[in-house]
């Protein structure tokens, strides 16, 4: 038995109408809305800005209290987990020397109880973030206003982005984080094994009108604002004292400025 | 056919062999999400974020959009097709749907697959979903731990 071509025509013709119709009379029957008329808005307390900036004050920072205040105050809110050995350390805004803080060199004639400091780091917020270029999933990507941001959910755990990030700012929970944080705060997600975390410059709280933790816990010594804003504190600052920045011979503009000789600023 | 009878008697215990799962459970049928109003704290004349009829069918879809709107958008507060506002936030979902009695209960969590009265978990249940929101996300049973 053969078919000729006008009747294979005609048949597969056929098939297509009802497979096209059969569709249309099921997902017709469903009813299904996909869309409600609905907005998304941003929050009306939140703090806005173009591009935001941290600017560590040295001078602020001299007791082992005024770092553990400030590190203390993100733990409790991001539940962060202390894993008890550095290798698995997890790690958001932390305390290191000079020599680590500083590598490269860029800034030879510095005092010498200078280079003895220790320092406050955290994510640097990069203008240019290697980290967002290296992340194949979009889970780390850079916000409107300049904050290099995480979404958990999309985490895939490649650590591409660790290996980009030329300051360690990126932490990986190779063990579940559950068990290791101290007490849980509800408000904020805990992470699963697998998931990089790092500094978020606390955009959930900004959302709500507040300034990130660590600002908040360090009596001054950290001072964050809005750098495109020509009369906000951190551009004055920046624009008129003497500020060094982390490597920034790589080329990707950090946003955390460490302001020396402050004291007497603005 | 030849030895006909043995593969007949073979195939048959074959077949027999496969059902058994279904003899086994039948009459035993999975209990259906019921009372689902039970494990919701109802306020006066409360409607959730949508209409119950959009939420039953759509969700997930909304909960994905939530999602990318606060996360990666920035943008933090849904207002409704009816223009009301909404937090972004699964405490949102939680302030209604979670039911009272285990509340702040300890050392429980992870609620997606544990067998309790609470309002996801009873559809979840049933058909065989598990979401993994509360492996991260404190769930209605409060901070885990």
């Amino acid at each position: 038995m053969s078919i000729n071509r006008r009747q294979f025509l005609r048949r597969a013709g056929m098939v297509t109408a009802l497979g096209l119709g059969g569709s249309f009379v099921i997902t017709g029957f469903r009813g299904k809305k996909v869309e409600a008329a609905s907005e998304y808005e941003t929050s009306k307390q939140g703090l806005k800005a173009k591009h935001w900036t941290m600017v560590v004050d040295m001078s602020k920072f001299k007791t082992e209290e005024d770092f553990k205040r400030v590190t203390e105050s993100c733990v409790s809110i991001h539940n962060i987990p202390d894993f008890g050995n550095p290798k698995d350390e997890v790690k958001w805004i932390w305390k290191d020397d000079y020599e680590h803080t500083f590598s490269g060199g860029e800034n030879e004639y510095l005092t010498e109880e200078f280079k003895k400091l220790p320092f406050t780091i955290m994510c640097n917020h990069c203008e240019h973030p290697p980290c967002v270029k290296a992340c194949p999933t979009g889970a780390t990507f850079k916000r409107e206003d300049g904050i290099v941001a995480m979404d958990f959910h999309r985490c895939i755990g490649c650590r591409f982005c660790m290996g980009a990030c030329p300051f360690g700012a990126r932490s990986f929970n190779y063990r579940d984080p559950r068990p290791f944080i101290k007490k849980i705060d509800p408000d904020f997600p805990t992470r699963t094994p697998g998931v990089v975390e790092k500094c978020v410059f606390c955009v959930e709280r900004l959302a709500d009108g507040l300034m990130p933790a660590c600002v908040e816990a360090s009596n001054g010594g950290l001072i964050f604002g809005d750098l495109d804003d020509p009369n906000s504190e951190v551009r004055k600052i920046i624009s008129t004292k003497y500020t060094i920045r982390r490597k920034v011979e790589l080329g990707t503009q950090p946003s955390v400025y460490y302001l020396i000789g402050g004291g007497e600023h603005v | 056919m030849y030895k006909g009878g043995k593969i007949i008697a073979s195939l048959i215990l074959f077949v027999a062999f496969l059902s058994i799962p279904f003899f086994y459970n039948m009459g035993k049928v999975n209990a259906g999400p019921e009372n689902l109003q039970a494990s919701i704290s109802q306020l006066d004349g409360q409607q959730c974020v949508e209409s119950a009829d959009y939420m039953r069918s759509n969700h997930m879809q909304l909960l994905n959009k939530w999602r990318q709107s606060d996360v990666r958008d920035g943008k933090t507060v849904y207002v409704n097709s009816q223009g009301k506002s909404f937090d972004i936030s699964l405490q949102s979902c939680l302030e209604c749907h979670a039911t009272q009695a285990t509340k702040n209960t300890v050392g429980v969590n992870n609620p997606a697959l544990k067998t309790s009265d609470q309002f996801c978990v009873s559809c979840h249940n049933y058909a065989s979903v598990k979401p993994t929101c509360w492996s991260c996300h404190a769930g209605p049973e409060g901070a885990p731990k």
